[in-house]
């Protein structure tokens, strides 16, 4: 077996060493009645060629976007990835070495990470970043458990127009908790409807996302202006995708307390939605409240620049259940590749970037809008927005799976109230022809 | 000369990214707007983040002589205890890379996603065999994800059967990342002491549990490497007292196909797949925490479910007891594949990989004796402890010996873990190190032993042939520079 070097003469001679006689004798400690009878059943081994029919065989299972035009963001987005962002990745001295305890020889992981923080920060205007988080649901959930943290406020509000999955999970971080989860209904124009928050300092934070799950930009000033109303009421704000920041004002220059969510979009393949990227931000003054790892700046015995893990004292392996989290493995990697990501496009080409994907869903809009079709919400999106059909659209939207289009994300399943609306998402890989046929397709 | 122009050898200097570049600089093929220009609201528009401008060969280089600077499993022996470092296959990151795989949307229809709801069935059920479990969601994300989701279907368990409890045992030999999980649930922790042999009494369990405790959170084996003797004994205390046995596997990789859990009344565990499944770390994850139950658990597992249903693969959200959903979609799928490939190529011979893992430890474990003390003197599993106690009247400490392994080309084991022994040094070869690595770590550690009596004050100066000397960690926790 390739991956197991020993030969039979050393395991001969390690057994020696060890003082037995064979493999088996080498678990004296385990009872009998602990151990297991007869060989694992598992499949015979697979040779490196067998394997690769195999995966690929269950591949070609997969409607995925080189042969089919998939119009759906929803949380994972379909944005071109720079060839030598994947080069850089087999750098296998990233991807093979652990969480950087051994600062000497982890520079690399860490200057790296040091980095990612610093461009995150800049990203979403705030002061700080962790090393992430696992992905945009958990990122929320942390950042709300910390808010309640910081305020001892046991409520928290949550929009009901932040992504359905990302309010799933927070349920589920609260479910055992004595927290309670308000949830707050959107306008008629999509974005929250901050006249149903009464009382609003019994609420640890309000959550917003924007863009919100239906791509609409929130008006996060009025919803600063509602929390600074009342004393040590946070402003949460999360997102999907991290793009639009390129594009339109972020969240910190608008007040937001913590900022958090999903930074696939820089980078990251959607692999069927994981791994994704955890971002989380927040300003200084939260700092030693924050969850996850950080890396911080000092120097070493000769005056060097370098960095180190630190700020441990908040974590789960010093501070044990007092910690901010339990997090210890985050999406380490996921970061490093979202930092070659912003490296590479740069301060002029996210902005570039960013305005070819609001131009092409505004085109596809206006198309859309030329064919009489309803853009839900009049309010500005970024590369997805709400589209209202008439009745009888499913059978076209299957019709066009078979044609391998997938027109869109049937919003009925999460909002039941949303009937014949669905969610579209633009991004750069769209050409104009394909919007045309999409357009053409929809509207027959 | 200035700072910014010295080289050591081939190993370049590099400053951070936003000293280098200059506006106007390409690093990125923009696609073309095709569709002309559209008016933004001008009350929203920003001014974008301050990013640097780099062209695509700085970006390359800059990350090129990072990744010099890193010591990662490829490089050498990465002998770092519970944290499993063995070889990680390249063949699986062709796997993952597949068109099919990584471009594929989570919210496409079930026709659309046979391939991944196959392989993560197919996943679930080795692993059940492997671990001895009924169910599996491959969900968690991470270790500490895993011990969340095993901690909220005890949290679930109790109060379904009306009663819920307060407490949690956790061993002073468990990982330490469970008591901040438990509290997630609510759950205090109460610590268990190990006997003078490094592991559990069952006397002190009966004594501790009671009906206000959920159960216990048993690392097996242990942080100190040991096999928990008493387990099946254990279990049943707790069991007889209403509670569940949480089993962290992070340490799996000492008894696949030798221990079952689910066979010894183990009722909760997760799994590291970037541990004993081969799966890169990637300078801290993404990974992957499988949880596994038995079958009377099984309706608490998080949703979504995948199921077989004829010929084809569904998922299934309508199970009103989950714990419900843990990730935005459905974990670190291209890290299920990776895992996936390894358990396919390996087969039945995953419990050699178990049996060269404890042949590995023990043989070390023999080899150091005389010159690094051994606390806990029996048979070890796939990681064995040592620490610093011999040395202590030279004054080196284990964090020296560690330092100056790196002098030597070796990443250090674990160190001052587990914390039930004064300076330790935990292990872990995994049992893809030849012999001829593991003979060089003995003989590094025993001419560190050596310069130890020798040179004391060398290795207090150790490491000096790293790209860097000793950092000042203490500044950098009171003088917090999170950002540049």
């Amino acid at each position: 077996m390739r991956y197991l070097p020993h030969t039979e003469e050393e395991i001969s001679s390690m057994l020696k060493v060890v003082g037995v006689k064979t493999l088996d004798d080498l678990f004296p400690t385990i009872p009998e009645d602990c151990k297991m009878e007869g060989d694992l059943k598992l499949p015979e081994p697979m040779t490196e060629w067998e394997l690769n029919d195999h995966m690929d065989s269950l591949a070609g299972k997969m409607g995925s976007s080189s042969e089919y035009k998939v119009f759906v963001g929803a949380g994972s987005y379909n944005h071109f990835i720079p060839e030598s962002i994947n080069y850089l990745l087999g750098r296998s001295e990233f991807s093979t070495a652990y969480t950087p305890y051994q600062p000497e020889i982890s520079q690399g992981t860490l200057q790296g990470i040091f980095e990612y923080q610093t461009l995150v920060a800049r990203l979403l205007g705030m002061d700080i970043a962790n090393a992430s988080m696992y992905d945009g649901a958990s990122a929320l959930a942390e950042a709300l458990l910390m808010a309640i943290r910081i305020t001892r406020k046991k409520k928290v509000a949550v929009s009901k127009a932040i992504h359905p999955s990302y309010r799933k999970v927070v349920e589920t971080y609260f479910h055992p908790t004595k927290y309670e989860i308000v949830e707050i209904p959107y306008l008629d124009n999509g974005r929250i409807d901050l006249s149903s928050i009464t009382n609003v300092g019994d609420f640890a934070a309000i959550a917003v996302q924007s863009p919100n799950f239906f791509g609409v930009i929130e008006d996060l000033k009025a919803v600063k202006a509602l929390t600074e109303s009342e004393k040590k009421t946070m402003l949460v704000t999360c997102f999907s995708e991290p793009l639009a920041y390129g594009l339109y004002k972020n969240p910190g220059s608008l007040g937001a307390d913590i900022v958090c969510g999903e930074g696939q979009s820089f980078g990251i393949p959607q692999s069927y939605g994981g791994p994704g990227l955890g971002m989380f931000a927040c300003n200084n003054k939260f700092m030693r409240n924050a969850p996850g790892r950080l890396i911080g700046q000092t120097t070493d015995l000769e005056g060097k620049r370098a960095y180190v893990l630190t700020l441990a004292t908040r974590e789960q392996h010093i501070r044990r259940e007092k910690a901010t989290s339990n997090i210890c493995s985050n999406q380490g990697l996921c970061a490093m590749t979202s930092a070659m990501y912003m490296a590479s496009v740069g301060g002029t080409g996210i902005k570039k970037l960013a305005k070819v994907n609001f131009d092409k869903t505004e085109y596809f809009k206006s198309e859309l809008k030329k064919k009489g079709i309803k853009i839900k919400f009049d309010t500005p999106t970024f590369n997805e927005f709400v589209a209202e059909f008439s009745e009888g659209f499913d059978k076209t939207h299957n019709k066009l799976k078979e044609e391998n289009i997938i027109a869109g994300l049937k919003l009925e399943d999460y909002y039941p109230e949303l009937k014949n609306n669905y969610l579209f998402c633009i991004t750069e890989t769209a050409s104009k022809e394909d919007i045309d046929k999409l357009v053409q397709e929809v509207t027959k | 000369m200035n700072d910014n122009i010295v080289a050591k050898g081939i190993v370049q200097d590099e400053s951070l990214l936003w000293e280098k570049g200059k506006k106007g600089k390409e690093g990125f093929s923009v696609p073309k707007n095709d569709v002309g220009s559209f008016e933004v609201d001008s009350d929203l528009l920003g001014e974008g983040p301050d990013f640097p401008d780099l062209s695509e060969v700085e970006v390359v280089r800059h990350y090129t002589r990072l990744s010099q600077w890193n010591f990662g499993l490829d490089t050498g022996m990465y002998p770092l205890g519970s944290c499993t470092m063995k070889y990680n296959p390249k063949t699986n990151e062709r796997q993952a890379s597949l068109p099919g795989f990584a471009g594929s949307h989570p919210l496409l229809a079930e026709e659309l996603s046979q391939g991944a709801l196959e392989l993560i069935y197919n996943l679930e059920q080795h692993l059940c065999e492997v671990t001895g479990m009924d169910a599996i969601s491959l969900q968690p994300a991470a270790g500490a994800h895993g011990e969340l989701a095993g901690m909220l279907i005890f949290h679930a368990y109790h109060q379904k059967k009306g009663a819920q409890r307060n407490k949690i045992l956790i061993p002073d030999t468990a990982h330490g990342t469970n008591p901040a999980s438990a509290a997630l649930c609510g759950y205090k922790s109460i610590p268990v002491p190990s006997n003078e042999d490094g592991i559990l009494d069952p006397k002190t369990v009966a004594e501790l549990m009671d009906e206000d405790t959920a159960g216990i959170m048993i690392t097996n084996p242990n942080t100190l490497g040991l096999f928990e003797d008493n387990i099946l004994e254990i279990n049943k205390i707790v069991h007889d007292k209403g509670g569940l046995v949480y089993a962290d596997g992070a340490n799996m990789n000492a008894v696949m196909g030798i221990v079952q859990m689910g066979k010894i009344g183990v009722d909760v565990m997760h799994l590291n797949l970037h541990k004993t499944f081969s799966t890169p770390h990637g300078g801290g994850g993404p990974g992957s925490g499988p949880v596994c139950v038995t079958k009377e658990l099984e309706k608490f597992l998080p949703v979504p479910r995948v199921e077989k249903q004829g010929d084809k693969f569904i998922l299934v959200d309508n199970r009103p007891d989950s714990i419900g959903k843990l990730h935005a979609f459905y974990g670190n799928f291209s890290i299920l594949i990776r895992a996936y490939s390894y358990i396919l190529t390996m087969g039945k011979d995953l419990k050699k990989v178990s049996q060269y893992a404890v042949l590995s430890a023990n043989y070390i474990k023999e080899k150091l004796r005389g010159d690094f003390h051994i606390p806990y003197d029996r048979p070890c599993m796939h990681e064995c402890i040592v620490n610093d106690k011999l040395q202590e009247e030279n004054h080196v400490s284990t964090l020296d010996i560690a330092k100056r392994l790196m002098d030597y080309g070796f990443h250090p084991p674990t160190i001052y873990f587990p914390l039930v022994v004064s300076g330790a040094m935990m292990i872990e070869p995994t049992e893809t190190e030849s012999k001829e690595d593991i003979d060089k770590l003995i003989e590094v550690l025993k001419i560190i032993a050596k310069e130890s009596k020798e040179n004391p004050d060398m290795l207090k100066e150790s490491p000096k042939f790293c790209r860097m000397r000793r950092l000042d960690e203490t500044t950098a926790a009171r003088k917090p520079c999170l950002t540049g």
